[in-house]
């Protein structure tokens, strides 16, 4: 008879037992903000096919400090995602070659935050010209 | 005049299937020199405290792949992780996580062995050629397409930092998944459709949600999550490109 008895360790808990989990729970629970955020977006499109009266009510709500306060938070998570999102994208990728050579990781990396910081700023610098 | 030995607390997770109901953890007391790895460490334990230790190990340089343990809860190759490192700390050895251990450090890697054979990890040629025509010639480019994923030495850290292996053990994983890759990505190997299956299936690349740990433990830089990725693309479009070009008997 075999005496053979293989013990299987539980997995309760598993993502606090190491850090990179730790941080990858966080990087993951993030994602509920974009998602908030995009809720925020949609109730203001709603708000504006319902009239104008109906918009405005929804930008003065907007200036309650909960609210203001939502959007720290909310601009704080977004960027901790990106973040996150950009220093993994290399991994999820096929090799990009250029010149013969593969371009490292960090690049791919830099890439991709410095298009987010562009878009982010141009899509600031198009609003505040379209406030003026 | 000789120096004070210095003496390191290496505490192991025990395990024996005919005495023990659960695993428990046993100190010793085990005296380095600043150049043992862990696995010089339970070596001495095996050598001097207590021989009914076990664990696996071979070539003690990080090519063999067999000494892989958790240290301190991170899967490491115990011959290239150094106890001066941890002095004056208790150093923390354990099975590798995710298998069920066989007994003390030795875990039962059936289930990936397994999964090894199921890839058909050698080249299933594209054209058949004699002898007489000579060898597949490749080129540099060729090479470089897979040579990264050829690297992998089944020490199976990567699987015990995946979470999704864990809680689904019957997914394929980081490490097949590389060596998967590593054929599909050969310009000599016809064998992709066949591959592909396996990528697509319950037990394929889907199971993974990127937590990208099992490439930061790699010790041989094979960078299986990109292995798994790239292959969510390709499974993707394997799925819609049957629309445009059916293949007949693909699954």
């Amino acid at each position: 008879m075999s005496k053979r008895r293989p013990y299987v360790r539980s997995m309760d808990g598993w993502w606090r037992k190491n850090p990179f989990f730790v941080e990858y729970m966080i990087h993951e629970g993030t994602a509920l903000f974009v998602a908030a955020y995009a809720g925020v977006l949609l109730t203001g499109l709603y708000r504006l096919s319902q009239g104008e009266a109906a918009w405005n009510a929804w930008l003065a709500a907007l200036k309650n400090p909960w609210y203001i306060a939502f959007h720290l938070a909310a601009l704080a998570a977004l960027t901790y995602h990106s973040y996150t999102w950009f220093k993994i994208m290399p991994r999820t990728m096929p090799p990009v070659v250029v010149g013969g050579e593969r371009l490292p990781g960090w690049v791919i990396t830099a890439g991709g935050l410095a298009a987010a910081a562009a878009s982010c700023l141009g899509l600031l610098a198009l609003v505040w010209g379209m406030a003026r | 005049m000789s120096e004070m030995q210095k003496t390191i607390e290496i505490e192991v997770l025990r395990y024996h299937p005919e005495k023990d109901r659960e695993p428990h953890r046993q100190v010793f007391e085990v005296p380095f020199t600043d150049d043992m790895s862990v696995l010089q460490g339970v070596q001495y334990i095996k050598d001097y405290l207590d021989g009914s230790l076990s664990f696996r190990w071979s070539c003690r340089m990080a090519i063999c792949g067999s000494c892989g343990m958790m240290i301190n809860g991170i899967p490491s190759l115990s011959c290239q992780t150094f106890l001066r490192d941890y002095y004056p700390a208790r150093v923390r050895v354990e099975a590798l996580a995710h298998f069920p251990i066989e007994r003390d450090l030795v875990i039962n890697m059936e289930g990936f062995i397994e999964k090894l054979e199921s890839i058909q990890p050698y080249i299933i040629p594209k054209e058949e050629r004699t002898l007489a025509q000579g060898e597949y010639l490749q080129t540099p480019e060729q090479l470089n397409a897979y040579e990264q994923f050829s690297s992998c030495i089944n020490c199976l850290l990567c699987y015990a930092a995946c979470p999704q292996f864990g809680l689904n053990s019957s997914f394929i994983g980081p490490a097949a998944t590389a060596l998967l890759h590593r054929y599909n990505v050969d310009s000599r190997d016809g064998g992709k459709a066949e591959r592909m299956e396996l990528i697509n299936s319950e037990e394929g690349v889907f199971n993974c949600t990127a937590v990208g740990y099992c490439s930061e433990v790699c010790p041989k830089h094979v960078d299986p999550a990109n292995a798994v990725n790239q292959n969510k693309t390709n499974s993707a479009a394997d799925y819609f490109l049957r629309f445009l070009a059916p293949k007949g008997g693909a699954k």
